[in-house]
């Protein structure tokens, strides 16, 4: 699309994306470039001599059991939390649609989470599920249940899981609801009259006009879950017990923090950013085609 | 008396059973910064012994005035109104920063025609794909190369550049009517009166949602802040509650719990007050 008036000026306009562009190539493109160029290389034990080793550190990433572990847990982590968060959302979202009263004050105390920073929301979590401090950890240890999510690797999962769902809660539903309110009156009286009962309608008429909106939020809430999860994880597990919550972004950040391998660490940015494309593009040529139908 | 219809009896039970579900929703968000609330006003040490207060407690605002001068005694020590000063720089500047830059590249991409515009257009449109988690090692070296680190800038510029806040206004530019442009040009109204007058007043709606969003994105950052800052002079509210709990031995809990509620309330009130527009700008945005 394109404007049929514009302005003639010719110098202008390179002005004006100067700083935007500036920005993105010393701090995107470059360190972009730099990722995929180290991911190539590799460095001896000194640090001194580096070599070109073509994809051996792609090779190696993939041969370790424990990077092939962290793909596992983020899969089942990134699942967990997607359908989680967005169940809730649903069903918040769905009832908070209906007219009834006080709705307005129903969406407000629900909006207002999506404030919370990932890392914030880990602490809040702790004074629940920590086993000697949290209202609920205590609990569990008085009722005879072992828990320490700090020991146990299932309790670990459950507790970051747990978190990083109900983060993201909020920002679910406001999508949820916009889309709900975007279903014609028509529609759902004209449903209504056919004599379907409200749950028979929601899965009927009501859920296939929100999957634009279902869909869409699927790819954010990978996306979520694999990159912003990170401060819950650190606040919360560090990556523990052993490797039970280590995701892989939080190996890529021990591997270049901890461990200091620029190569290694490098691969496996490229390939979190294979897999960022591949959501990116899943996403835009799904809208593009709703944006045509 | 009558008993009701049956439809209606069954929709005043839909409506209860809509209640109970929503209030419980609601509680399920309000009740872990309730318990924070409370446990701010009680003694550090009963917290620490697991005593979990539900209600207020006696010490009233002292451990925020102990939070606020002297930061948690044991770790790091930052007095936390200097970390709500950087949270609050970092968070204006990012949102402030981010709306800048793209309300100038998406005017000039939508209002003018120069060899390179589609390149530049999609130059920053795929940095949607480079988030900056996937990037961070080679970022960090870059921001360290140019004496960045432990600086402003450092923790700033590199997350300011914005393809979504430069797409919407992209969207919302092409929806300016030509007549306002050739009404302008026929005054004799520049490319820069035309902006300032016009198109700045026009967007005014779209730049208050985006400053939800951004000041909230820029407030809540770690990953990033967690690498370019070392230094206690610019360490953000975030990354010192979690190096308060890093400790695990003499934390002064109540202190704790005062620093994340001072944490959570400026970008709440930023989203609750701007409510109306936050909600319209967000999902406009990402869609």
């Amino acid at each position: 699309m394109q404007r049929k008036t514009i302005f003639p000026q010719k110098g202008l306009p390179y002005l004006l994306l100067a700083p935007q562009l500036a920005i993105t190539a010393v701090f995107f493109f470059w360190p972009a470039g730099q990722a995929v160029w180290y991911a190539f290389l590799r460095q001896d034990a000194f640090g001194i001599r580096t070599q070109f080793v073509g994809f051996e550190n792609f090779a190696d990433l993939f041969a370790d059991p424990y990077y092939l572990q962290a793909i596992w847990t983020t899969v089942f982590f990134s699942v967990s939390v997607t359908v989680l968060s967005m169940s809730v959302a649903l069903l918040l979202a769905a009832l908070a649609d209906r007219e009834i009263r006080a709705a307005g004050l129903y969406r407000t105390l629900l909006i207002w989470p999506y404030a919370i920073a990932p890392a914030i929301a880990a602490v809040l979590w702790l004074f629940l599920f920590h086993p000697s401090i949290g209202l609920l950890g205590r609990g569990l240890n008085a009722m005879g249940v072992a828990w320490d999510y700090r020991l146990n690797d299932g309790q670990a999962m459950l507790v970051v899981i747990l978190a990083s769902a109900w983060k993201q809660v909020s920002y679910n539903f406001i999508f949820f609801l916009a889309g709900l309110q975007a279903i014609p009156r028509a529609v759902l009286e004209a449903a209504a009259i056919d004599g379907a009962r409200p749950i028979r309608r929601f899965w009927t008429v009501v859920f296939p006009l929100l999957s634009p909106t279902a869909f869409f939020l699927l790819v954010v809430n990978i996306v979520y879950a694999f990159f912003d999860t990170f401060g819950i994880i650190d606040a919360l597990t560090k990556g523990g017990p052993g490797k039970a919550t280590e995701t892989l972004i939080y190996r890529a950040y021990l591997d270049g923090r901890v461990n200091l391998d620029l190569g290694m660490s490098a691969a496996q940015s490229v390939v979190l950013m294979i897999m960022v494309i591949g959501l990116t593009i899943v996403q835009f040529r799904f809208i593009e085609r709703r944006v045509h139908y | 008396m009558q008993a009701a219809p049956p439809a209606d009896r069954r929709r005043r039970r839909a409506d209860l059973l809509t209640h109970i579900v929503l209030i419980l929703g609601v509680l399920l968000f309000a009740l872990p910064v309730w318990i924070v609330l409370m446990g701010s006003t009680h003694d550090g040490a009963a917290i620490g012994r697991g005593e979990v207060p539900l209600l207020p407690g006696a010490q009233g605002l002292d451990a925020y005035r102990r939070a606020w001068t002297e930061g948690a005694v044991g770790t790091t020590r930052v007095p936390v109104a200097l970390m709500l000063w950087n949270s609050f720089v970092m968070a204006m500047l990012i949102a402030l920063g981010k709306i800048a830059i793209s309300l100038t590249s998406a005017y000039a991409v939508v209002f003018f025609r120069f060899p390179g515009r589609m390149l530049a257009f999609w130059a920053i449109f795929i940095t949607l794909m480079l988030p900056v988690e996937v990037r961070i090692f080679p970022t960090f070296k870059v921001v360290s190369d140019l004496g960045m680190v432990n600086t402003y800038a450092g923790l700033i510029i590199p997350l300011i550049a914005s393809a979504t806040a430069t797409l919407l206004f992209r969207q919302f530019f092409l929806t300016i009517p030509d007549e306002f442009v050739e009404a302008a040009k026929m005054d004799g109204a520049g490319p820069l009166r035309f902006f300032r007058d016009i198109v700045l007043p026009l967007s005014r709606t779209n730049m208050a949602a985006l400053f939800v969003i951004l000041f909230v994105y820029g407030w809540n950052q770690y990953l990033w802040p967690l690498l370019v800052t070392t230094s206690a002079d610019v360490e953000t509210i975030v990354i010192g509650i979690v190096k308060m709990i890093g400790t695990e031995s003499n934390i002064d809990w109540s202190v704790v719990m005062a620093t994340t509620v001072l944490a959570l309330l400026p970008p709440i009130a930023v989203v609750v007050l701007m409510q109306r527009w936050f909600v319209q700008g967000l999902t406009d945005t990402e869609k």
